[in-house]
């Protein structure tokens, strides 16, 4: 799914109304958003925070210091781990890394449904989809 | 909590630096592990360092934990702190490993290390200083200049790393690493060995390979959106009324071209083509194409202008070609003269003189160079051993002998490289050596050779550039290249060599010697010059008054900005030396490099046959000119931004202009009654305008070629907003409106013809005829935007200006220029590898195989799993086989049939 797809369909999940038009940089199609009252913001997991605030639902954001930081390292997570790699072993890693840190948790911090499970999903959305259908096959 | 840290781990230093932020908040126990250790216990992959929080949950990355580390003392995330941290892992840190690894594990120097940070430096440098903030979120230290000072600190403590061009970059840097929590992360970490600390770290880190093809990016920079005050506004429409009025007078074109007195006099040279190659197109765009935008810039602004370039003609290479060929040195540099001569006439490189190195005014300036030196001391004479072939009564030059390579024992290693090894060899010391006209054994005979003194000569070079390079355009490469020559010492290097195809040594037992090329070559510019007119003198004896711009690939830098320097500072005869050095970086072809051997890649005068015009060569070149960092050119890109680019943008805007003038007003510019809103596109244009003059003056080529699309898309926003086709059919005010849209329009479409000229000179003169432009407005380019077509200014005939490239031409075009070795089967391409896989792919597959090697070693050793042993097995096996056809040998048998 391209960033730009990504973003509008957190947008609608956020239920934020106005749909925001978004540029993409680079090679890498990096989202970037034009905001109206400041400079661009650039970069996927940025954009959303962004977003969340805009939408005054930063307790997806992490509520406290440490649900904060876990918060944010899973997004970087997301955007180095997950969309950095392609190669089948690197993938595995990453579903067999999460499933283990997960085992004993509900949401990637804890108790709390936040950001970082939305865009995990997202980006882990189209290996999993993937796997189901040579399952099949 | 327990902070988990590494020595010589990198992403210890941020995490140590921002400890000091919890002091108070929390208890922090602090263990160091080896770099091996799986602390976090759900993931495969050792990480460090690493935080274990009371609660038990783990953070793992180093930017989470610095957050923390801030979150705690109080601090409020922000979405700019967001961005610079996303930033830092999704860009800066694979960019930065790549650098780490070339630097502390390969032992690499220089440009290997730099160049893979160079655009994340600049990014940084850029922010802090369009911010004009002293730290990166703001006006105090936070969160983000902690993670990436962390980042950066073991690479930019060598200050080789950190440019002074990068000012804003360069005191950001210092601030912080002058800080005390810091400076004892730095220490603790580093332990004062500067970056060699991370050796063992990063010996076992696998290496960035990924990185690679990221370097080459098409992409331009991010561009800026400007605000606009009334004052500027109003500056631009008083220059638009003015009109054609405001344009001085034609300067009538000059034969020949001279300095003129308290004129702006610049002097073009383009890197000087070797004769006996035909150019592709990375030679193309790193020289001659470059020079020739800024040649033709330079005379838009009514410069004193005079470009030159010319072939390069003397040579043991020539010699090595005339042979094969059979025919003599003169007759192959006349062949391939011309051949050079053509490709540039088609691809429409606007030269003042095209000449050649083999004239006798060559000797002349050469000699009397020469002479100045010896006189002034600056010449010493060595005895150097060279092989000599009694048979043929010469010396040979080094890749003239074959023999045994005394480091692998390999029977046909060339007298400079080995190609099996790919070690670099001293010609006296092949073993069995062989003449490799008449196969038979030279002998080794000491020869007398001349030196340059380039030691004495430091002082006098040194002074000049430092009275030279600040403020100057040097590109940043050029600077950093005579940089890490400069401090790496410089030494006498040798003037002369054993041939017959040279400028001749006047010295008085040097009479069989010429002088090396590398020393003779770029006096070239200066007898060429010579040849073009009697005054030469005017141009190179003239430093006060002439600008010199020399344009090259970046392996040309150290003969044009320090060793031509010095012998011309030697001779000590007021010569003009260079004052603007610019030199590209490398362009790659697809996914690999242009091989003429191969028939990789697309040649000079194989563009022609393609069947797609110079000018569209040309602005594809130039869109993605190496500026910075390699590019590569694509086949699928140069489609996509023809279509997009020209044809759509472009194309499309400068055609509808024309054309609803030709529809709607019957040819005739309409009357313009500007509205506000015209006004502030006035002044876009305006900026726009004067943004492509200041990147052209610091032949910032590639990103001035932007602002002319910039241009163009506020032309197609501006009519696609204001439906001139719909106006046209309204009320009274609504057809004024029609016309004042089209006639704003149209006059844009005027002003990026000229614009376009120095990139596209076919399609600018087209756009010129068709809307028969004022001739005075045709060749001078002003800062402002002018109304050079004034209502009542009838146009020509208007037609589409560029053809839509398919996918299925391109498709064949690939094909034909892809050397067919790719996709082929891999024996009979064998054969191919076999005779022309070249000493570097050679050591690149070795390379390959010993790293493979110790990868299955150590998982050997570390019991790891069966099945990833076997996988990596497998890898080593594929890349030994690889190896052995690249080198020609069956793998059975490894003694088998030797190539011929």
């Amino acid at each position: 799914m391209a960033a730009a797809a990504e973003l509008t369909l957190l947008e609608k999940c956020l239920g934020l109304s106005k749909g925001n038009k978004y540029s993409a940089q680079g090679e890498r199609q990096i989202p970037v958003l034009q905001t109206n009252n400041g400079p661009s913001l650039t970069g996927l997991t940025t954009i959303a925070a962004h977003l969340v605030q805009q939408a005054s639902k930063e307790y997806l954001l992490g509520s406290t210091a440490e649900e904060k930081a876990v918060v944010q390292q899973w997004l970087e997570y997301r955007v180095t781990q997950v969309d950095g790699h392609s190669n089948k072993d690197e993938i595995c890693t990453v579903l067999k890394d999460l499933n283990s840190y997960l085992e004993d948790k509900v949401y990637l911090t804890g108790y709390n449904f936040t950001l970082a499970d939305i865009l995990l999903y997202y980006g882990l959305h189209r290996f999993i989809e993937t796997s189901h259908q040579s399952r099949d096959n | 909590m327990r902070l988990f840290v590494s020595e010589g781990a990198p992403g210890s230093l941020p995490v140590l630096a921002a400890a000091g932020r919890a002091q108070g908040r929390a208890e922090l126990l602090i263990s160091t592990v080896g770099p091996e250790e799986c602390v976090v216990p759900f993931l495969t992959r050792p990480k460090v360092p690493v935080l274990q929080l009371d609660s038990g949950n783990y953070l793992f990355s180093t930017s989470a934990i610095c957050r923390y580390f801030f979150l705690l003392s109080g601090w409020e995330q922000d979405d700019l702190t967001n961005q610079w941290l996303e930033w830092e892992a999704t860009e800066l840190q694979p960019a930065l490993s790549a650098a780490l690894y070339y630097l502390v594990v390969q032992g690499k120097k220089g440009e290997d290390v730099f160049s893979p940070v160079r655009r994340a430096l600049t990014h940084i440098d850029h922010s802090l200083s369009r911010r004009s903030c002293p730290f990166l979120a703001g006006e105090t230290e936070s969160l983000a200049d902690i993670v990436l000072w962390g980042a950066l600190y073991p690479l930019l403590q060598d200050p080789a790393y950190l440019p002074e061009e990068l000012g804003a970059l360069h005191s950001w840097f210092q601030t912080l690493s002058s800080q005390e929590p810091c400076q004892r992360a730095a220490e603790t970490v580093l332990k004062q060995q500067g970056v060699l600390a991370l050796r063992p770290y990063l010996q076992k880190q696998p290496q960035p390979s990924s990185f690679e093809g990221r370097a080459v990016s098409n992409e331009p920079e991010e561009e800026e959106l400007a605000t606009l005050s009334e004052e500027e506004i109003a500056m631009a429409v008083a220059a638009w009324e003015k009109g054609l009025e405001s344009l001085p007078p034609v300067q009538p074109q000059q034969n020949p071209v001279l300095p003129v007195a308290g004129e702006r006099n610049v002097l073009i040279t383009s890197a000087l083509p070797y004769v006996n190659n035909v150019p592709h197109l990375g030679n193309i765009i790193g020289c001659v194409l470059s020079a020739d935008v800024f040649a033709r810039y330079s005379r838009l602004r009514q410069w004193n202008t005079l470009y030159l370039c010319g072939t390069d003609e003397y040579g043991t290479a020539t010699e090595t070609k005339a042979m094969e060929e059979g025919l003599t040195p003169q007759e192959i540099c006349d062949k391939y003269h011309v051949i050079h001569a053509d490709i540039y006439r088609w691809f429409n490189i606007s030269f003042d003189i095209f000449g050649r190195t083999t004239t006798p005014q060559q000797t002349k300036i050469t000699q009397d160079i020469f002479q100045r030196l010896v006189a002034r001391g600056f010449v010493l004479q060595d005895t150097v051993e060279q092989l000599r072939c009694e048979h043929c009564a010469r010396f040979l030059a080094d890749r003239f002998v074959e023999g045994v390579c005394p480091f692998c024992g390999y029977e046909e290693a060339r007298g400079d490289q080995c190609d099996k090894c790919g070690k670099l060899i001293n010609a006296i010391e092949l073993k069995k050596p062989q003449c490799k006209v008449c196969r038979s054994c030279p002998v080794v005979k000491s020869s007398q050779h001349l030196f340059l003194d380039l030691p004495k000569l430091g002082k006098p070079l040194e002074e000049w550039l430092e009275k030279t390079l600040p403020g100057s355009d040097w590109t940043p490469n050029a600077r950093f290249i005579i940089r890490s020559w400069l401090r790496d010492g410089l030494k006498p290097r040798c003037i002369t060599r054993d041939l017959k195809w040279g400028t001749p040594v006047p010295l008085v037992g040097f009479e069989d010697k010429v002088f090396y090329v590398w020393f003779d070559a770029t006096i070239g510019y200066l007898s060429i010059t010579a040849n073009y007119t009697d005054q030469w003198e005017k141009w190179w004896k003239n430093p006060e008054q002439v600008s010199l711009y020399q344009f090259m690939a970046k392996d040309n830098v150290p003969f044009h900005g320090l060793v031509f320097p010095c012998s011309a500072l030697g001779a000590e005869d007021n010569y003009t030396l260079v004052s603007h050095l610019i030199a590209t970086e490398y362009l790659n072809y697809e996914d690999g490099k242009f091989s003429k051997s191969r028939g990789v890649g697309v040649f000079g005068d194989m563009a022609q046959d393609t069947g797609i015009p110079a000018d569209i060569w040309r602005f594809y070149l130039l869109y993605i000119r190496p500026e910075g960092q390699d590019s590569a050119f694509s086949w699928t890109d140069m489609l996509l931004k023809n279509n997009s680019e020209l044809l759509n943008n472009l194309g499309n805007f400068i055609n509808r202009a024309g054309m609803f003038v030709s529809k709607f007003f019957g040819g005739f510019v309409p009357e313009m009654v500007l509205t506000s809103d015209d006004r502030r596109l006035l002044a876009h244009v305006t900026l726009e305008l004067q943004h492509y003059h200041q990147l052209l003056e610091k032949v910032r080529i590639r990103d001035a070629l932007r602002s002319i699309l910039t241009i163009s898309r506020h032309g197609n926003q501006y009519i696609q907003v204001n439906e001139p086709w719909k106006r046209i059919k309204g009320s009274e005010a609504d057809r004024q409106r029609a016309g004042t849209v089209t006639g704003l329009a149209v006059n844009i479409a005027a002003l990026l013809s000229i614009m376009l000229q120095p990139y596209m000179p076919t399609v600018s003169a087209t756009i010129q005829d068709q809307l028969q432009l004022p001739p005075p407005a045709c060749s001078i380019l002003l800062t402002n935007f002018l109304c050079t077509l004034p209502a009542g200014h009838q146009i020509g005939t208007v037609s589409p200006l560029f053809q839509k490239l398919e996918n299925d031409q391109i498709e064949s075009l690939r094909q034909r220029f892809s050397g067919g070795q790719a996709k082929a089967s891999p024996k009979p391409a064998a054969i191919e590898t076999m005779t022309t896989a070249g000493p570097q792919q050679i050591q690149v597959l070795m390379d390959e195989v010993t790293k493979q090697g110790n990868i299955v070693r150590e998982l050997k050793a570390q019991k790891a799993d069966k099945n990833q042993v076997a996988a990596e097995v497998a890898k080593l096996l594929d890349l030994k086989k690889q190896l052995a056809l690249a080198e020609g040998k069956p793998l059975e048998n490894p003694k088998g049939k030797k190539k011929k």
